[in-house]
């Protein structure tokens, strides 16, 4: 009953229930109502298209997060610099974007392109460092994550600061803002940006799925071993994945620099957006559509949490708390698992 | 000037040092710890409202260093967290270590806006760790202004402590266990050794040490405590961790060797030969360095065997 595909559907909903669940008692515990917070909660999500707008702005580096994570996933790595790739994506963006003004047709997709490179140059040192070395690419993507919030200020502190401890900001001709979309949603913030994200979905399940290249790549992820002695480039087919993994990062950065921003600011730390890709990944089964429908949930939550702040008082930080709780019921499947299937031969 | 580098790099070392060492107990025993980060958090979070608790009800001075053992005991508590998930219930370590790293932001930042009347930071505690100078000692010439004048007590209590890990995990039969669980738990197990239970502990006294080394890192530098205190200590622990190889002399080393790099980009500036290069590569130097050491161009860093695998008992 509980096999296969309803059990890759069952743990998601049951972790992100259960996840809901412990902040609720942590609401009640801490003197809040929980039933009023959620529905505050929902309400900004849903509660009018300015609010949906919101949404889909906060969901869009998400997916593309999410993606560089699952991508990466799928053949066997484990790809925690997306911070890091996301940020050089969204300097190299902003950079390409304010340095020179060009029709849009050829502005726009420069400046996507350039950060989809950066990120992915920023992931080919872990990758390269995988196949050829055999180094742990998670301590090598984590470090490269500091070294691009260090190199990245630096650059901005020394070469690109106007008053406001930020870039200039980009031309129109380089931007992902659509009045038509804000006239839509009652001037929120969302872009064009989530057609990438979508385009990127696409892509990742065509190339995963229907592509020679694609079956290499999740063979290598099944079984290393296996796929070297039936013939496959090893160490080419984890660079590959690193790089393209690394190009979703920059893709997310692009969305923030040339869609949400328009310009980058001095980092004080992390954006958080990275290692919430990792929450996406494993929520959304590291599948193109469970990423999508998984920073949508992400992404609704984080948008919602500051109307359910505004109404109800309650931090909007029990939204992190609920996000960490819904990845540690994801990675503790095994358990839910063994209960679930527990259950099931006592029913018998 | 070299006294002043020298107690800079002692005690900017002395923090990470302590949660490297935290982190050397849990993989030693096989469990990869990423979460270290989040345990320095708890630790920064428990000793700064400790500490100003005890200061308004009008302990004094001892308050801060109850706080570092409230600190300990906290982050030992909140690693089981990551016990729990990763040994019993075969989480991906790497995964568990990320939740955990955002729960105690989470958990601790909520707490801060619920005891103080919703202000994302706390108020400065007034009995931090400050300088002094070591009776006797500072007047030995030459070590004496470097090691013993301008000193911190937390400093002391870093190297007494790594010293004694090193005792324990190189001369007791505990270390003996431990590190036989993290190199081939199979064996461990018929030799009789309680594998699942060495990694509990193993875990926990990487909550006890993370704890203490964050709570050291924010009652003497930050002397408060918000969601950016802690920002990034914990993964160059983990830094630190790898380029010691996992041992404890290594770990004493390394954590040095930041505590240099960071001394430097302090001091760097008004040293003439190095005031030409740009701070920021100094920032860098531990994790790139971190990276040339995994790749071997410093000597091979390999870590105990079965890290990051969960023990399934009569599996092969």
């Amino acid at each position: 009953m509980f096999k296969g595909k309803a059990m890759g559907l069952l743990i998601p909903v049951l972790a992100t229930f259960l996840g809901l669940f412990v902040g609720a008692i942590l609401m009640l515990v801490t003197g809040y109502n929980p039933i009023d917070a959620y529905s505050a909660l929902l309400e900004g999500m849903f509660g009018d298209s300015y609010y949906i707008g919101e949404l889909i702005r906060t969901m869009t580096p998400l997916i593309l997060a999410g993606l560089s994570v699952a991508f990466a996933y799928r053949s066997g790595l484990f790809n925690i610099g997306v911070e890091g790739q996301l940020m050089v994506g969204w300097l190299t963006a902003v950079y390409i974007g304010a340095a020179f003004e060009a029709p849009m047709i050829i502005h726009l997709p420069l400046s996507i392109a350039a950060a989809a490179l950066a990120g992915a140059l920023w992931a080919f040192i872990p990758g390269l460092l995988k196949a050829k070395l055999h180094v742990h690419e998670v301590i090598v993507t984590i470090m490269m994550n500091y070294i691009a919030l260090y190199m990245v200020n630096a650059i901005i502190r020394a070469y690109l600061i106007i008053p406001g401890e930020r870039t200039e900001g980009i031309y129109p001709s380089a931007s992902l803002g659509s009045s038509f979309l804000q006239s839509l949603t009652e001037y929120s913030r969302v872009h064009y940006g989530i057609v990438i994200a979508i385009l990127a979905c696409l892509f990742m399940w065509f190339f995963l799925n229907k592509t020679t290249k694609g079956y290499e790549l999740r063979a290598v992820g099944y079984n290393r071993d296996a796929s070297n002695y039936a013939g496959m480039n090893v160490s080419r087919n984890i660079i590959l994945s690193m790089v393209i993994a690394g190009a979703f990062a920059g893709l997310a950065g692009a969305a923030e620099g040339l869609g949400t921003f328009g310009y980058m600011s001095i980092q004080t730390g992390f954006s958080g957006v990275g290692f919430e890709g990792i929450a996406v990944a494993l929520l959304g089964a590291n599948t193109a559509l469970g990423v999508f429908l998984a920073a949508f949930l992400f992404g609704g939550l984080k948008s919602g949490a500051l109307t359910m702040n505004q109404q109800t008082n309650v931090p909007e930080d029990l939204i992190s708390i609920v996000i960490a709780l819904i990845i540690f019921f994801v990675a503790s499947s095994y358990i839910i698992r063994a209960i679930l299937n527990k259950r099931k031969k006592g029913e018998k | 000037m070299l006294a002043l580098i020298i107690s800079t790099m002692i005690y900017s070392a002395a923090p990470i040092m302590l949660v490297a060492l935290g982190g050397l107990f849990s993989e030693r025993s096989g469990v990869i710890n990423i979460g270290l980060e989040g345990l320095m958090v708890i630790g920064a979070f428990t000793v700064i409202v400790t500490t100003l608790t005890l200061e308004a009800s009008g302990v004094g001075a001892v308050s801060v260093w109850i706080g570092l053992a409230a600190a300990a005991i906290l982050g030992a508590i909140f690693s089981l967290f990551h016990a729990v998930a990763s040994i019993h219930f075969r989480a991906d370590q790497v995964v568990s270590g990320v939740a955990l790293n955002f729960l105690a932001v989470g958990v601790a930042v909520y707490a801060i806006k619920l005891l103080y009347d919703g202000s994302g930071q706390t108020a400065y505690i007034s009995n931090r760790f400050y300088r002094f100078n070591l009776p006797y000692l500072s007047d030995i010439p030459v070590i004496g202004p470097l090691f013993f004048s301008n000193v911190y007590a937390t400093s002391f209590l870093a190297f007494a402590l790594a010293l004694l890990v090193y005792y324990v995990i190189y001369y007791t039969p505990f270390g003996l266990r431990l590190r036989s669980v993290g190199e081939h738990p199979q064996a461990a197990d018929t030799m009789g050794i309680k594998v699942l239970r060495m990694r509990y502990i193993g875990v926990m006294l990487s909550g006890v040490f993370g704890g203490l080394g964050g709570a050291v890192f924010a009652a003497t530098f930050s002397g408060n405590f918000s969601a950016t205190t802690i920002a990034g200590q914990g993964f160059m622990a983990l830094a630190a961790l790898i380029f010691g190889k996992w041992h404890p002399l290594g770990v004493i080393g390394a954590a040095l060797f930041f505590g240099l790099a960071q001394a430097l980009g302090v001091v760097g500036p008004s040293l003439p030969f190095l005031s030409n290069v740009p701070p920021v590569f100094l920032l860098m130097a531990p994790y790139v360095l971190t990276i040339l050491a995994l790749a071997g161009f410093v000597g091979r860093a390999d870590g105990p065997k079965a890290l990051g695998a969960p023990y399934i008992k009569g599996a092969r």
